[in-house]
């Protein structure tokens, strides 16, 4: 089922004509004949839910704005796409940048947003190009500026581009960066549907969902909404990473296995050179990390499904998030104390430094994970690390403090034993640079469990 | 039209108090007062904006409102979150409160140097109140502290970059008390710092008020510095005739010479008048101020040490005690003379002993 991918492969389909020609821009025409509330109330009917990683429903989001008289609203595209592991609206942006300019447009027309930004982080530089060359297109053939399609609605996308900091992905810290301030977090309430950019009422959207109303308006919001299972409805974008035959983009509608998923043809393949899979994380680099057996079957023994609901069946103890989509595959030769430390390194690196228990407890963290992984651990450092990652968790202002935690936790709490080898076995783990393999045949379950 | 504003009933730690709308959970709790009060860092009620980035004071709200009872799903900061009418808020009577605040506090000492005996801050240093209060009696970091290089603020103002816990005040205190923000925090995560750009020194006329806000000693006053300890030092109320500011100060005195002049700070260490560079720096004698008289310092402060004024013991009420009224405790000579009324109670030594009647005739 492929929605937003259906055009990907056509050539040219970056350029504004070959797009046209493929029944690009559609959806304005429509939704300019339909009122704001109409497209709003089409968008809740989808059951669209974010796709930047909380997953929250677009619709209500949407329906949050405050919309008081003489101040004007915004639209805020975050291509801040900065999770490890998670590439997606990176593809999207590349090669299909009029279709987000096209769900740019219905999204501004639905919320009434005259100036919508599209917050891009700076290592995309080229990706800056390409929008600009598509906003100017757009532009030339009468789909953006002053009174688009003689309606009366006059709207401009301008792109930002960011620094390069993974916490600007954070709304909020993405607004005081945009507004040219130091992208710190701001605490929230009040939350931007009331006082945004410039203290403007401002709806923060991913690249993907802003995509994703551009079918939802062609095809209709129930439509949309009879796509995948439950309240995971519609397509979602995967970027698959790590130790799998076909690392890539694929575009699911969540009703597939995790199983069929990891490894059949037509999607991932399985697992490369013949290894076994040990250990998936399935929605970018802060969602927990799950072992092989956890990841096919849930702890009740149901098969588990691509779905926001299916991955996060059973909590942290034994599910994890569809989160972004970034699904980072391991196979029996990775080492989760090495990758705990990267991501460690990673959040330590891209605190904002804030508030204190993320800015001086990932440092720690860090710190700790660097010496099991070089064989200077402790035993007690495990409950330590469990300690301080419990500290972090939930008590800081943004959510990349519990980012920071969560694979921590998730990596201790699934795979202590490995993290006890490190320390009981500093020389050779040391020497090879990947943990137990045991990890990938998947534990019998007994059903009463 | 009615005159009255509707109050919010607001039950912090099974005391209620009414506040008006807008009140946050930690002015609230300051009304109250005493234990009940979460500690606080970084909020300052004079900065705007201020709040919110230290942790200290997170609370756990274990009702909404009267409304919308549902209890918050995290701890929030209670310096930074509203109260509704009818909030039910838990601060020490809340394990999990407790424990995060020990985290934060533990987290909050990570880094720092802990170089109390050289610091200048210590003993009116929020942190030492604040690990002393909540905190551990060891710590489980065994790395290296971050260090920063050096950096020159100009001649008023010193700056210990290792010291700061990030609160953010003194770059709030510059962006609303002066003209022009100088000094602000570069880099991010363990590795940010205060700092100005480009080496620039801080020579607003206010700007003397960074080192009043800063609950740590990461601004110091380099013209007291490491010339005293601040709790040998007495604090005395004084003003003068200051055409930039109010000229309302505490001067910090031994004998008759002045170590340092401070902004008058109330019972929650906040500066109730800000003063100007000039007061601050330059008045460093007796003669160029009117003091008023000696400054009310909390007896739980280690500045009051030796000298406890307002310091009222809570009688003890031994009819409760002994569950009858007790005989008055009088000059045993006014009721009876049975034991020999020249003798001066007062001369013996120790405890009476039934000697010390009999030979008198010593």
């Amino acid at each position: 089922m492929k929605l937003l991918l259906e055009h990907a492969h056509v050539e040219g389909i970056r350029y504004y004509d070959t797009y046209r020609k493929h029944g690009g821009y559609r959806s304005v025409e429509k939704a300019f004949k339909m009122t704001p509330d109409e497209i709003v109330e089409e968008v809740k009917k989808s059951g669209l839910r974010g796709r930047g990683g909380a997953g929250f429903p677009t619709g209500m989001k949407w329906s949050f704005l405050a919309k008081p008289e003489g101040v004007p609203r915004h639209l805020v595209c975050n291509a801040d796409e900065s999770e490890p592991g998670t590439f997606k609206d990176r593809y999207l942006m590349e090669f299909l940048p009029h279709l987000l300019i096209e769900g740019l447009i219905v999204s501004s027309f639905a919320l009434g947003s005259h100036a919508t930004y599209i917050y891009i982080r700076g290592e995309y530089a080229w990706i800056v190009d390409i929008l600009e060359q598509a906003i100017a297109e757009a532009k030339n053939n009468g789909w953006l500026g002053k009174n688009i399609l003689n309606t009366g609605f006059d709207c401009e996308i301008y792109v930002q581009r960011g620094g390069g900091a993974y916490i600007c992905g954070e709304e909020t810290a993405l607004i005081e960066s945009l507004e040219g301030k130091r992208g710190n977090p701001r605490i929230k309430p009040p939350f931007p549907a009331i006082q945004g950019v410039w203290m403007r009422p401002t709806v923060v959207n991913n690249v993907e969902t802003l995509a994703a109303v551009v079918p939802i308006i062609n095809n209709g919001g129930e439509e949309y909404a009879k796509i995948g299972v439950g309240r995971s409805t519609g397509t979602k974008l995967l970027s698959v990473c790590g130790n799998v035959k076909k690392p890539g983009i694929y575009e699911i509608d969540m009703t597939q296995s995790v199983e069929e998923f990891i490894f059949s043809d037509e999607y991932c393949g399985g697992i490369a050179n013949g290894k076994r899979l040990k250990a998936c994380i399935p929605g970018g680099s802060s969602v927990p990390i799950l072992p092989a057996n956890l990841l096919l079957k849930t702890a009740k023994g149901e098969t588990r499904y691509m779905n926001y609901e299916s991955l996060s069946d059973g909590g942290f103890a034994t599910g994890s998030m569809m989160g972004s989509g970034g699904f980072i595959v391991m196979d029996e030769d990775q080492c989760v104390v090495r990758h705990t430390m990267t991501l460690a390194r990673f959040y330590n690196h891209e605190s904002c430094g804030q508030c204190s228990p993320c800015r001086e407890g990932t440092g720690w963290m860090y710190k700790i994970l660097k010496n099991i992984e070089y064989g200077k651990g402790k035993l007690s450092d495990i409950d330590l690390l469990w300690d301080i990652q419990r500290k972090i968790e939930g008590n800081t202002i943004c959510p990349l403090g519990d980012a920071a935690a969560w694979p921590v936790a998730a990596a201790i709490r699934h795979f202590r034993d490995e993290f006890e080898w490190h320390v009981n076995n500093p020389d050779e783990a040391q020497n090879r640079n990947f943990g137990l393999a045991h990890y990938a045949d998947p534990i019998h379950i007994p059903a009463g469990a | 039209m009615s005159e009255q504003t509707p109050k919010f009933k607001v039950t912090i730690d099974n005391i209620t108090v009414e506040v008006a709308p807008g009140t946050t959970i930690l002015n609230a709790a300051r009304m109250i007062g005493g234990d009940v009060t979460p500690p606080a860092m970084c909020y300052y009620s004079k900065l705007e904006g201020s709040g919110g980035k230290c942790r200290t004071c997170l609370v756990e709200v274990s009702k909404g409102s009267e409304k919308d009872p549902r209890p918050m799903p995290k701890l929030v900061a209670s310096c930074r979150t509203t109260v509704m009418d009818g909030m039910e808020v838990k601060n020490i009577t809340s394990d999990k409160v407790l424990d995060a605040r020990k985290g934060v506090v533990e987290m909050l000492l990570v880094n720092h140097p802990l170089d109390c005996p050289v610091c200048d801050q210590a003993g009116e240093c929020h942190l030492q109140d604040l690990s002393y209060e909540h905190g551990a009696s060891t710590t489980r970091y065994e790395f290296d502290r971050r260090t920063f290089e050096k950096e020159d603020l100009g001649d008023y103002i010193s700056l210990h970059m290792t010291r700061c816990i990030l609160c953010y005040r003194c770059v709030y205190t510059a962006e609303q008390l002066t003209q022009k923000r100088e000094h602000g925090v570069l880099d991010r995560g363990d590795h940010a710092a205060i700092s100005t750009l480009l080496g620039k020194s801080l020579d607003n006329e206010f700007i003397g008020n960074v080192i009043d806000v800063c609950p740590v000693g990461a601004l110091t006053d380099k013209t007291f510095r490491f010339k005293n300890r601040v709790w040998f030092t007495k604090p005395v109320d004084a003003h003068c005739d200051c055409k930039t500011c109010g000229g309302k100060a505490r001067l910090w005195m031994r004998g008759d010479e002045v170590y340092r002049v401070t902004a008058r700070k109330d019972q929650w260490g906040e500066v109730e008048e800000w003063i100007c560079n000039d007061c601050r720096f330059h008045k460093k004698s007796a003669k160029d101020w009117v003091i008023e008289g000696p400054s009310k310092i909390s007896r739980h402060s280690v500045i009051s040490q030796g000298h406890y004024v307002g310091v009222k013991k809570q009688p003890v009420l031994i009819d409760k005690v002994i569950g009858k009224d007790p005989k008055m405790l009088l000059d045993i000579h006014s009721v009876s003379d049975v034991n020999r009324p020249e003798v001066e109670l007062s001369k013996i030594a120790g405890p009476a002993h039934s000697d010390d009647f009999k030979n008198t005739g010593k």
